[in-house]
């Protein structure tokens, strides 16, 4: 059963693991994809409802990992699908989940529900296998803390640095080596970082090195890093002060590129505002409009905040904007060296539109060090 | 970008007549175009030969040629309108040829006319499989290996290079035509040397075989700033092997990860632009090997398709209507989503449901032709549903197949017959769904079933589940529910798999209508979903929907006068784009007249499923149990049933039984005029004519009823319907034999016998009646005699051969069954004159085939005009008082498809086999008949020699034909008595061997092209058929026209001397109407 903090109650069918789970329940429009979903640490505190209601078809692979674990905090499908059809499947989702304590709920009229997170907004929620009495979990639900001014990043952050160096996935397991000449050293912040990005920077021409979001910016600059990475992460951006001081006193002195939160903080380091949007942009085909080339790519998107665009008026320059709703999607600066996006470059699950951005990065390595 | 300014003629290429791979989808992309670039306030100048098109109503284009599709009609067209553009990748592959061919001829460029959405260059580059395997080269991306051949030496020589099976695809053929596989070298120079004959460029790929491998395709979409979106991924069912037009397939994608589908995302955005298909959309084919994911290109089309326009209707996403904006200059993002309207259409539908088409068949029709699944498409029609699981969406898309299956029933394969249900599977025919059924049913495993047939497990397992729960849950009893709660869950259950009530009902061993109490009483109704582009993420404006056993309903119905209706489903050989142009014309009219217009139906093809031709549409099919939700949910102030062909007809008296309101003439009347019994009563009544008839229950009775009422005789069992083993007798040891026969088979069923009418001319009426008022649509004469389906048959309005006095017997006669029958709407009417006297042969108290012939002859739309009487108004009201009789000549041609069938005769008989058909308009019959002959493909030749052979009755005729083609020039050969005949009337003839009489024989001369023209009219009995088959197939084989009855060949002699007087004008519809009206 799934409880919503306003009241509405769904029955399904349980799957995954047993027992009872909470979190914001959001939606995510991607129609392939799931597992990446699932890893992703930014939906960490999320209960992720799946509009493509056939969710468990092709089972769950090591290669299609985004981080070491799934970090949803439930996961919600119209139907679920127990034996995998795919060449590359493991497993199965639901023994993935069970392996993992995920639970999740299926059945239900997802629809139906997106409809209602539509009109009445994001909420908290909770799905149990063990408590069905609808009042109580409702009651439960209501009494969830919710994402705001929650720090989510310290539970998701790597403990300890370490050195990435695996490229994209291709077909046929080929690798491509590193051009050679020297490579730029980037240092990577993990707010909850997914592979796929570390794997572009690799197949850009970068070294990486992760350190946790903790990580002072001396210490990252110490690395003497040609350029730093702000990851994606979850939750709300003000809860990670200690971030946005860690970016502040890196401006000017590195190349920065984010993406997400990353982006978010390096919108409140740069002394802009960041706000909760109604149900979040979580989905693969956001059109996002380069507004310096006046060209569109579609692209993956997961945040439930966004960077206010009027508090950054004459701190930072709008670079990319969303056809849909008009949020701003990317930012940059006059002078110093730093580029942030909102939406997901390294897609996984999405389009490989924005893939450039990446070799923007490197490129804007390059010219600093001149 | 804005639109381009420097173009205000733009001239758009239809795509002729219905045929096996080209059909009515490309009406809906026509009809999208021509109203996006009007919008744009360009003027469309449109050319289209086929007259049951929407998009060649006059409103839709400024200027409409109805006009045979050839690169000189053409140019006659370009030379008076002078567009400054060609649009030519709405209209399939015909417009895309006909493009291709006015370029390279220099026409273009001649006339300062510029080629948009697709150039020259890409459309060659996309289209030649050299210049499009060297393109993907150029990406890095995989194919096939292959190599191609213009001759049958250079086919070898690269069968020694590739091992077979090798797939032969002859080029530029539509839907496929003269391809096939080949296991074993006798097989491969076979249909090598079939695909050689069948392109009309004389080359063939030989393909690496991917058989078996899986099968998928994007829609992709690209516009002038090099914006690609993707609309839509579907994944086919079945494998590669089995051309996609006759796969059930799927959309979206179910069995690719997201890296795998980025894959092939990354790759289709690669070749469009490789390409260079500047804007518009394409639709590009991928094959994945199941167990390693090496991904191959297949084919890419740099056009719209049908598959386009399934996935406008899968997402919502109208991409021929957006690809006209992109042509004309307008990039994606300017584009708003019709649908959300504050989003752009630059970006990819998302969808929360999963689509389903199955293709329809029609193999009955053709018993020579083997029921067996390849490369070369065979479908005519297809069913797409919408559901929330592919459960359901497959449960919903074979019902709305209207095959009479309401889900898995068994088959006729033997459950403990291994072996063949093996070699069933293996071998996919029509019946493939139900065999895969059958084999679950029959205990084989998932893995045995996926090795036979080659089909994902993840498909299979769905059909798995489907067929556990049946046998398991669904027991007999089960509807009494005498155990509310378990037996209402299992219902629920049931119906949230998708199972319609009449499968529960034959599972469970009870009546639909008990099923359906049964749900009522557990509260079980379905509830609607709206199809939004979006996943719901935005709020949607389109009543677009689908229905589904959910929670939430979502259709928000409002109280306002609505008319509903039913549309005619699945296109069919009998059953096309005429009936869909009759219900959009309905929800037109109806809807300018200020009601609510709901329309229903389940063909992806049409215009009737754009969302924009009514206010509501349901996506749905066309079953009393999906009818009676939707009318139950809308409540509606009148149903149409009379639109749609025989589909919603069948539902009519049901649906007025379960008091649905239906308008317009009542299901009793339309029962009279069905029922043979009743219909007799009602020619008594009025003193009217049919043929002599009578019933036969025994060899006796039979050959008794023949004698009383005379040789030939049209015979058939009484339970086949559309003509199916109907024969033409003409001696009583024939009849005896085919009596023996027929009782042998089947005992029970009584004989049904009529006198055929021998030399009688086939007149088609329809008419349009208030209730009181009737006035005469058009009388339409047959070209081919009675005994042809009028389906088949060419036909001339007004009349050529029939007098005056005759005309108006017919229209007397028309008038009074349309008052008997209190006919509120449309009729047409079926008769044959023989000598001066008139007999019925059908009514048909509904819209015809005719009607949008008909309403372009006159220039008035018969359809809006019934429905609009059907709502109650008079005629006297709509202006519509007296019948029109045109000035000009129409003569409309019936389009086959022979050649996809090896080994079909090619005669016309009383079962219609026509797809599609052309019209041809003109000042003289002649030239009407020699546009529509052009139009049809049928080149007819201004010199050479004539072959002429015809059934003793026809000796007397015969001379006057010989004749008139011996005074435009043609020599003439004949066989035996038929040479003796046109001799005896002073004509030099010479004489050919029949085809048993030795070689040098007619085939002989045929095959070597020394036979310009074939006459031949055999009797239509068994014998005759067989002897004169050869001659006609190879007649169609080497595409040399060839006419079956006397009056065709006359009617060819008339075009012929028109062609040689070179006189073939072109004149735009609205300039017929105009002077219509002024007259």
């Amino acid at each position: 059963m799934l409880a919503l903090a306003d009241g509405r109650v769904f029955r399904g069918i349980a799957f995954g693991a047993e027992g009872e789970t909470g979190g914001e329940v959001v939606f995510n429009t991607a129609m392939t994809g799931y597992q990446e979903i699932l890893t992703d640490p930014s939906y960490s505190g999320q209960l992720v409802a799946m509009t493509y209601p056939e969710i468990g078809n092709v089972g769950v692979n090591r290669e299609d990992a985004e981080s070491r674990r799934p970090f949803v905090s439930g996961f919600i499908v119209k139907e679920y699908w127990d034996p995998p059809s795919s060449w590359r499947a493991e497993q199965s989702l639901g023994a993935y989940m069970r392996e993992h304590g995920i639970v999740g709920i299926a059945g239900i009229d997802t629809r139906a529900l997106v409809r209602h997170l539509r009109t009445h907004g994001a909420q908290e929620g909770v799905i149990s296998s063990v408590d069905l009495d609808p009042i109580r979990l409702v009651v439960k639900a209501k009494a969830r803390p919710g994402l705001v001014g929650v720090d989510l990043v310290r539970d998701v952050t790597c403990a300890e640095a370490y050195d990435w160096d695996a490229p994209l996935w291709q077909l046929e397991g080929a690798t491509r080596g590193p051009e050679p000449g020297p490579r730029p050293l980037v240092v990577a912040y993990d707010y909850g970082i997914k592979f796929n990005i570390l794997r572009n920077l690799v197949a850009s021409g970068c070294r990486v090195r992760v350190v946790p979001a903790t990580t002072s910016a001396a210490a990252v600059l110490a690395e003497r890093p040609d350029g730093v990475f702000l990851s994606n992460g979850p939750g709300d951006p003000d809860a990670v002060p200690y971030a946005r001081e860690q970016v502040a006193a890196l401006i000017g002195k590195v190349p920065i590129f984010g993406i997400c939160l990353g982006h978010q903080i390096l919108g409140l380091a740069l002394g802009g505002r960041t706000y909760k949007l109604k149900f979040g942009h979580h989905g693969a085909n956001h059109p996002v409009k380069d507004v310096t080339t006046g060209k569109v790519e579609i692209t993956a998107q997961n945040h439930g905040f966004a960077v206010d665009v009027d508090s950054l008026r004459g701190l930072a320059e709008l670079t990319h904007v969303n056809l849909n709703d008009h949020t701003i999607e990317g930012l940059t600066h006059t002078t110093e060296p730093l580029f942030s996006v909102q939406y997901h470059p390294e897609a996984s699950p999405g389009p490989h539109d924005a893939q450039y951005l990446f070799r923007r990065f490197v490129a804007l390595m390059a010219r600093t060090k001149g | 970008m804005p639109k381009r300014t420097d173009l205000q003629t733009i001239l758009l290429i239809g795509s002729g007549p219905i045929v096996i791979g080209q059909a009515c989808e490309f009406d809906y992309s026509g009809v999208q175009a021509c109203k996006a670039l009007r919008e744009e306030g360009y003027r469309v100048v449109l050319v289209n030969s086929n007259p049951a098109t929407i998009m060649t109503d006059p409103e839709f284009a400024d200027r409409t040629y109805i006009e045979p599709m050839t690169v000189e009609v053409l140019e006659r067209i370009i030379a008076a309108e002078r567009p400054q553009a060609v649009l030519p990748t709405i209209g399939g592959q015909t417009a895309l040829n006909l493009a291709i061919e006015l370029a390279e001829a220099g026409i273009l460029e001649r006339y300062g006319v510029e080629l948009i959405g697709a150039k020259l260059a890409a459309i060659k580059k996309a289209e030649d499989r050299d210049l499009f395997k060297a393109a993907m080269q150029r990406i890095a991306l995989d194919l096939p290996r292959s190599g191609y051949a213009r001759t049958f030496e250079e086919a070898e020589a690269v069968r020694r290079e590739i091992p077979l099976p090798l797939i032969i695809r002859p080029s530029r053929t539509l839907g496929g035509t003269g391809g096939g596989v080949a296991a074993t070298e006798t097989e491969f120079a076979e249909v090598v040397r079939w695909g050689l004959a069948a392109s009309p460029t004389s080359e063939v790929l030989i393909e690496e075989s991917i058989a078996g491998w899986k099968e998928f395709e994007l829609e992709v979409m690209r516009d002038a700033k090099d914006n690609v979106v993707i609309v839509c991924s579907i994944e086919n069912f079945d494998p590669m092997g089995i051309h996609t037009g006759d796969s059930i397939t799927v959309a979206p994608a179910q069995t690719l990860t997201d890296k795998e589908y980025q894959l092939m995302r990354d790759a289709a955005i690669r070749i469009i632009r490789e390409i260079g298909v500047d804007t518009g959309g394409s639709n590009i084919q991928f094959g994945v090997h199941p167990d390693t994911g090496r991904l191959v290109v297949i084919e890419m089309n740099p056009r719209v398709s049908r598959s386009s326009a399934l996935a406008s209707k899968a997402t919502g996403f109208p991409i021929a209507k957006i690809a006209a904006k992109l042509a004309v200059g307008y990039t994606l993002d300017e584009i708003p989503n019709d649908i959300t309207r504050e989003t752009p259409a630059c970006f990819e539908p998302t969808i929360d449901y999963v689509v389903t088409k199955i293709p329809r068949f029609t193999f009955e029709k053709f018993p020579a032709a083997r029921d067996v699944l390849g490369p070369q498409m065979k479908s005519v029609g297809e069913a797409m549903a919408i559901g929330r699981t592919f459960k359901e969406s497959l449960h919903k898309a074979m019902r709305s197949l209207e095959i009479g299956s309401h889900g898995f029933e068994p088959t006729h394969v033997d459950l403990r017959d291994r072996d063949a249900l093996r070699t069933r599977l293996r071998v996919a025919g029509a019946d493939r769904l139900w065999v895969i059924g059958d084999a679950f049913r029959a205990g084989m495993s998932l893995a045995e079933i996926h090795e036979a047939t080659c089909v994902d497990p993840w498909f299979l397992r769905n059909i798995e589940e489907i067929i556990t729960f049946e046998s398991r849950e669904l027991r007999p009893g089960l509807m009494t529910l005498t155990d509310p709660a378990s037996d209402g869950d299992v219902l629920a259950a049931a119906k949230r798999l998708g199972f319609s009530d009449v499968r529960i009902a034959t599972v469970t061993g009870t009546s639909e209508d008990s099923v359906r109490a049964a749900r009522e009483r557990a509260g079980l109704a379905a509830v609607y979903k709206r199809v939004d582009t979006c996943g719901a993420e935005f709020a949607a404006h389109t009543p677009y929907f689908y229905s589904t056993f959910d929670d939430e309903d979502e259709t928000a119905v409002e109280q306002h006068k609505k008319i509903m209706i039913l549309g005619g489903g699945p296109n069919r050989i009998g059953q096309g784009i005429e009936f869909d142009y009759c219900c959009v014309h309905a929800a037109f009219a109806l809807r300018e007249d200020g009601f609510e217009t709901i329309m229903v139906n389940c063909n992806p093809e049409t215009v009737s499923t754009d969302y924009d031709t009514s206010d509501r549409l349901y996506f749905e099919p066309l079953t009393l149990e999906d009818v009676l939700a939707i009318v139950a949910r809308e409540r509606p102030d009148g149903v149409i049933v009379q639109f749609g062909g025989q589909t919603p007809l069948k539902l009519a008296v049901p649906l007025a039984r379960a008091g649905v309101p239906i308008i317009g003439t009542s299901p009793d009347s339309i029962d009279r005029a069905e029922d043979r019994e009743r219909f007799d009563d009602v020619l008594r009544a009025l003193d009217l004519l049919r043929p002599e008839n009578g019933i036969a229950r025994s060899d006796a009775e039979a050959i008794a009823v023949a004698d009383r009422i005379g040789y030939p005789v049209l015979v058939r069992p009484s339970y086949v319907l559309g003509g199916r083993a109907m024969e033409i007798i003409y001696e009583p040891h024939d009849l005896e034999r085919y009596v023996r026969r027929a009782f042998a088979a089947s005992p029970d069923r009584p004989l049904l016998i009529d006198r055929f009418l021998e030399d009688a001319v086939e007149i088609d009426v329809d008419a349009v009646s208030d209730g009181r008022d009737v006035v005469i649509g058009g009388i339409m004469e047959h070209i081919e005699r009675a005994g042809v389906h009028s389906g088949d048959s060419a036909c001339s309005l007004p009349p050529t051969t029939i007098d005056a006095a005759v005309q108006n017997e017919i229209r007397r006669q028309t008038v009074a069954l349309a008052r008997e029958l209190g006919v509120v709407g449309l009729m047409n009417v079926q008769y044959a004159v023989q000598g001066r006297r008139v007999f019925i042969l059908e009514v048909n108290p509904r819209a015809s085939r005719t009607v949008p012939f008909v309403s372009k002859a006159i220039g008035v739309p018969l359809a809006k005009i019934a429905a609009r009487v059907m709502s109650g108004k008079t005629l006297a009201e709509l202006g519509f008082a007296s019948e029109i009789v045109p000035g000009h000549v129409s003569v409309k041609e019936a389009v086959f498809p022979f050649l996809k069938f090896p080994g079909v005769d090619t005669v016309l008989g009383p079962e219609m086999k026509s797809t599609g058909e052309v019209m041809g308009i003109g000042d003289s019959f002649g030239e009407a008949f020699a546009k529509a002959e052009l139009a049809a493909g049928t080149v007819l030749p201004q010199n050479g020699t004539a072959f002429i052979s015809v059934r003793p009755e026809d000796f007397g005729d015969v001379v006057l034909v010989a004749r008139r083609l011996r005074d435009l020039g043609f020599g003439l050969v004949a066989t035996r008595g038929t040479a003796a005949a046109i001799a005896a009337g002073d004509i030099a003839v010479d004489l050919v061997n029949k085809v048993f009489e030795g070689s040098p024989h007619v085939v002989d001369a045929l095959q070597a092209g020394t036979i310009a023209l074939v006459v031949n009219t055999p009797r239509a009995d068994a014998q005759s058929l067989r002897d004169s088959f050869s001659i006609r197939r190879t007649a169609l084989e080497r595409k040399i026209p060839y006419f079956t009855t006397i009056a065709a060949a006359q009617a060819a002699a008339e075009a012929i001397a028109v062609l040689r007087d070179g006189a073939l004008t072109v004149k735009p519809l609205q300039d017929y109407h105009r002077a219509l009206r002024e007259r």
